[in-house]
């Protein structure tokens, strides 16, 4: 198995654990889109150094976690490559923050240090929260509460296409790889040579199986617009669902329970 | 149901691909439409849905295919692509079905109750809610012609349906096809195929019709069908593979 198989084994997974039954997965799709909105723009706004009131909100993934059964290593094993990147956005605040903000012991901690981390924690959340999202939701699902929250129709159809799609591109790329690797034995990955005259054809593959599939839409009636199943309806229960984590949300985003808890311990 | 009238096409100018072509296909006609690669039958496909547009006239119940006509008569014609990744673009076979309907303006009820009934004629009820991308070719190519049929055309335009079949997948389409009511076009390099499934053939040469007839008479044609590049089916040729 190359490593476009693999990676199209992974795609499918994420329709698997899609398709599981868990109090999470029962929700209606746009409740669960409009609180890993809240959530995320809840994360985003702590300030940068406000590293113990942002720990608090790891509890809402934890808890997600716990409920749909989906493993943690799993999210953690999908997430691997994004990770690394969403991790180095704040590297380089250590060196240009190096202001004393905190003492632990005899080591002093810099504001770049605090910022650094306040800010990986929050690409860590995001990311996690968006994976359960992915991983409880099916894309079907996702893009007709889209479509609900008015998101244009044009994206969400870009967004339902290339997910479809990516599979299918990603069978051609297999195909071309092993193609490849039949005739040059030996060789680890593709040659730098080979890189252009590779990515052309994808993009010329690409190119023709677009044209063909938008001829298909036209033809059975297209006019830019996509009609999607009706998933479940926004009950009270949803919307309960909703009101109550964003309200969760916001209490640990302007008291920071971290600090009261700790002050307790301390008296 | 569909006429050809003195229709030419050329991609390049001074390269016909189609040259005077005319023909005429009666209500509920079973037409296969064969020729060696190049011959013009794929364009003639593309000529007919509107997708490009030539020289002469096309006809469709009467309504002549051009811009302001063309969903009148796309929603008359169901066309069966000869890959079938391209023509499932939704995430499910269900979703894919409801597409056409909808975009027609029938009501979500009178969809299901259509995708319902397609499906139990296809005997494929247990592909409903599944992946497009996790099914098999077989399932693939008969769920792609379940969402044509979900249109409820007057006729059925398909594009090489047997091909990359496993016999057992191959028997199934072959079946299938011989149940549909509507008028049928089908193109193929599957002789075998056409003649189970066809009444009529019209063979295409360098763009224009070598023979036309029907297709017992013109499928036992030695003669013709290698004159312009072809050979018996299989079934009638008696003999072993080399």
């Amino acid at each position: 198995m190359n490593k476009m198989e693999k990676a199209l084994r992974e795609l499918s997974e994420m329709d698997e654990l899609a398709a599981h039954a868990s109090p999470v997965h029962g929700l209606c799709p746009t409740a669960k889109l409009l609180t890993a909105i809240a959530y995320i723009l809840t994360v985003v706004s702590f300030n940068k150094y406000d590293l113990s009131g942002l720990s608090v909100m790891l509890l809402y993934p934890v808890l997600l976690f716990q409920v749909s059964g989906i493993p943690v290593r799993t999210c953690f094993y999908k997430l691997r490559i994004v990770l690394p990147l969403v991790m180095a956005v704040g590297l380089f605040n250590p060196i240009f923050d190096r202001a004393p903000m905190l003492t632990l012991g005899t080591v002093v901690v810099s504001g770049g240090v605090v910022s650094m981390l306040s800010l990986m924690l929050k690409g860590l959340l995001c990311l996690m929260v968006s994976f359960l999202l992915m991983a409880t939701t099916p894309i079907d699902a996702l893009c007709a509460a889209l479509r609900r929250l008015h998101v244009p129709g044009m994206l969400v159809t870009l967004l339902l296409l290339t997910y479809r799609y990516v599979g299918v591109m990603t069978e051609e790329l297999a195909v071309m790889t092993d193609a490849y690797h039949l005739r040059a034995p030996g060789q680890k990955g593709i040659h730098i040579s080979a890189w252009g005259s590779f990515l052309g054809q994808l993009l010329l593959r690409s190119m023709d199986r677009a044209q063909e599939l938008y001829s298909s839409m036209l033809l059975r009636g297209y006019h830019e617009h996509f009609h999607y199943v009706d998933f479940k309806p926004f009950t009270f229960s949803d919307g309960l669902y909703t009101v109550g984590c964003t309200a969760a949300f916001l209490l640990l985003r302007f008291v920071n329970v971290a600090q009261a808890l700790g002050g307790l311990i301390v008296r | 149901m569909i006429e050809f009238q003195h229709v030419s096409f050329a991609y390049e100018r001074g390269r016909s691909v189609i040259e005077d072509l005319s023909f005429s296909i009666a209500d509920g006609e079973a037409v296969g439409l064969i020729g060696a690669n190049g011959a013009g039958k794929s364009t003639v496909m593309k000529l007919l849905l509107g997708l490009v547009s030539g020289e002469g006239t096309i006809l469709v119940d009467g309504v002549p295919v051009n811009r302001q006509n063309l969903s009148q008569i796309r929603r008359k014609l169901g066309f069966v692509l000869q890959n079938s990744d391209n023509q499932m673009f939704m995430p499910t076979v269900y979703e894919d079905m409801i597409f056409a309907p909808l975009n027609y303006g029938l009501s979500r009820e009178a969809t299901e109750a259509r995708v319902d009934a397609v499906l139990e004629q296809l005997g494929l009820q247990e592909l409903k809610h599944r992946h497009n991308h996790k099914i098999s070719g077989g399932e693939k190519r008969m769920a792609a012609i379940a969402t044509i049929l979900a249109m409820e055309p007057e006729a059925v335009l398909m594009d090489e349906p047997t091909s990359a079949l496993d016999p057992y997948n191959r028997r199934l389409v072959i079946n299938t096809i011989r149940g549909l009511k509507q008028t049928k076009l089908i193109t193929s390099h599957d002789l075998d195929m056409i003649l189970d499934t066809c009444d009529r053939v019209i063979l295409l040469s360098a763009g224009r019709i070598a023979a036309d007839g029907p297709a017992d008479q013109i499928l036992r044609d030695r003669e013709l069908l290698e004159a312009h590049r072809m050979e018996l089916p299989f079934c009638l040729a008696g003999r072993r593979l080399e």
